[in-house]
């Protein structure tokens, strides 16, 4: 079974890209399956159900969606396996900007969209850098000067990945990406892979439950900002 | 070794700055504000915050690798234009399945128009143009280039590079001034004299536009027109892009005869969809579109040249009578006789 992940923040398209990408690969129902890792609810299980697409959702609640992401992956290859899939894909929203659930020698996909900010590219950290292709969505609502500036910028933060522009509405540009799917890798499962980075590290007080503020409430990882007063000329 | 990393090793920040302004940028991706430019990157990392570096889950010897990555990404002079002779339409379906006209194709230095009413799907081609589609639209057309299809690896190495747009799209989500706009796209396309060319954007933009804007004006602030001049200028003078496409020149308040003068300069095959009789009768052929469909193509007949001299005076007619109401005088039936008020 090949494995491929997709990441990227709430609501720029991962869905419906992989929806697309489903039906540029003109693969039998029954052949692919796909596993959503959320947060605390989503709608999109009705849409791959409507694409005849089996799917399982899963939301990590109080947790680290990537602590949870790492933890259940393997389960979910293993139901991939059983269930007798050719291919297996999961989504993920980045929601800090550092999550990247991305596992080395698995064909990794960011997600983002034109109308999230043209600087954003920078910002985003790991789940753009670590991505093996950037797929851009939304880019029929800017004009090409502004797409541009925008691909420019997802090339400053990862220099290595091919970005495809996909038009997650019509489906423009996903038959080439589809292509480009068919090269991922087969594999029997994930037992012993690593992570291609750290998930975001907490074990503290707040993790457990704590709610109130205050120094005498914090204990385990913390990290402090400082605060300079303005100088007075 | 190879030569980029020994330069790198050795080599002060700063003489690599010189060479390649756009490495400020790589620093502040990773949040490194402070950094002596007189040191080698290897001895300026040592003497940077090794916790935020940790934090991207880098250590020196990666952004040493990444640097160097991004230099020979970025290090690339602005590349010559492309040089390509044809583009081809392959037919595929109209909105109801219908077919439609199975092949044309333009050749450079020719203009080519794009008519047909409203919602008949003329924006439709020009986007099936502009993606080089593949059977993989709506319409199921394929477009050549030079005759023949580009492979996914070819598609890669012109990206950008092909095709100029002007699409009839108004919208910046950007909120950046008009400077810092052009700026950002010069720099994008790794142009070598920024500040000539944004200048020589905006003189042309304003020429076009016509309510003046400033630099420092928002380009989120900018009217329909004045941001439709915008884009023409930054088309024209940013892009050395062979095929360029123009989606209805005419409805923007601008000097739109100019416009096609200052986007069709060199050699290049350009398509504009337009209504007006001015611009589709002074392209070499136009293209008929019906119901989704290519359903006729025309060469501009001699008879139809020889009406382009009444045309344009009818033009001048409704420029005068247009900017007469614009700057609040009265219309006179000297105006509508063709003489300025």
């Amino acid at each position: 079974m090949k494995l491929i992940t997709f990441a990227g923040p709430p609501s720029s398209g991962k869905t419906s890209v992989i929806l697309k990408l489903v039906e540029a690969m003109n693969i039998a129902s029954g052949e692919i399956g796909a596993v959503k890792f959320d947060c605390l609810t989503s709608f999109d299980n009705l849409r791959y159900q409507e694409a005849g697409i089996p799917v399982v959702t899963g939301f990590s609640g109080k947790l680290c969606p990537d602590h949870f992401f790492v933890s259940n992956i393997e389960s979910a290859v293993e139901w991939g396996i059983k269930s007798g899939f050719k291919i297996l894909v999961t989504e993920s929203a980045g929601l800090c900007n550092r999550c990247s659930p991305y596992i080395t020698g698995i064909l990794s996909i960011c997600v983002i969209d034109n109308l999230s900010g043209v600087n954003t590219p920078r910002k985003i950290g790991p789940m753009l850098k670590m991505a093996d292709i950037v797929v851009v969505t939304k880019g029929d609502i800017v004009r090409q000067a502004e797409r541009e500036v925008f691909a420019f910028n997802i090339r400053q933060v990862n220099t290595a990945a091919r970005i495809f522009f996909i038009n997650g509405i019509t489906g423009q540009g996903a038959p080439m990406l589809a292509r480009h799917l068919q090269g991922a890798r087969e594999i029997e499962g994930l037992r012993d892979m690593k992570l291609r980075f750290t998930t975001p590290a907490a074990v503290c007080s707040y993790c457990t439950g704590e709610i109130r503020i205050g120094e005498q409430y914090q204990m385990g990882t913390m990290k402090k900002m400082e605060f300079k007063l303005p100088s007075h000329g | 070794m190879d030569k980029l990393l020994a330069t790198v090793l050795s080599a002060p920040l700063s003489q690599i700055l010189q060479q390649h302004p756009i490495c400020r940028d790589f620093f502040l991706n990773l949040r490194i504000l402070d950094i002596n430019w007189d040191l080698p990157l290897m001895q300026a990392l040592d003497l940077v915050d090794g916790e935020a570096i940790s934090e991207f889950g880098l250590d020196k010897e990666m952004i040493l690798r990444d640097f160097c990555d991004f230099l020979k990404t970025f290090g690339k002079k602005a590349e010559d234009s492309l040089a390509i002779k044809s583009v081809t339409i392959l037919g595929g379906h109209g909105k109801t399945g219908a077919g439609e006209i199975q092949e044309f194709t333009v050749s450079i230095g020719e203009i080519v128009s794009i008519v047909g009413p409203t919602g008949s799907g003329k924006s439709r081609l020009l986007a099936d143009i502009e993606c080089l589609a593949d059977g993989d639209t709506p319409t199921g057309r394929t477009i050549l280039i030079d005759g023949r299809k580009l492979s996914d690896a070819e598609r890669f190495d012109v990206e950008g590079r092909l095709i100029a747009q002007l699409s009839q799209n108004m919208n910046f989500v950007m909120d950046l001034t008009v400077r810092e706009f052009l700026e950002m796209h010069a720099g994008s396309r790794l142009s070598m004299n920024v500040g000539k060319t944004i200048e020589r954007c905006f003189a042309c933009a304003n020429e076009l536009a016509g309510e003046k804007f400033t630099m420092e004006t928002r380009v989120t602030q900018l009217s329909g027109g004045q941001s439709r001049a915008l884009m023409i200028a930054d088309t024209a003078y940013m892009s050395t892009s062979p095929i360029v496409l123009i989606d209805e020149i005419e409805n923007a308040g601008i000097d739109r005869r100019q416009a096609i003068a200052i986007l069709a300069r060199k050699e290049k095959i350009v398509f504009i969809s337009t209504h007006d009789p001015l611009l589709a009768l002074s392209a070499d052929k136009r293209i008929v579109i019906s119901n989704g469909g290519i359903s006729r193509i025309l060469l501009t007949s001699d008879e139809e040249k020889s009406c382009l001299d009444s045309i344009e005076k009818l033009d001048a007619t409704i420029f005068c009578l247009r900017n007469s109401l614009r700057s609040g005088h009265e219309i006179t039936r000297e105006i509508l006789k063709g003489q300025e008020p």
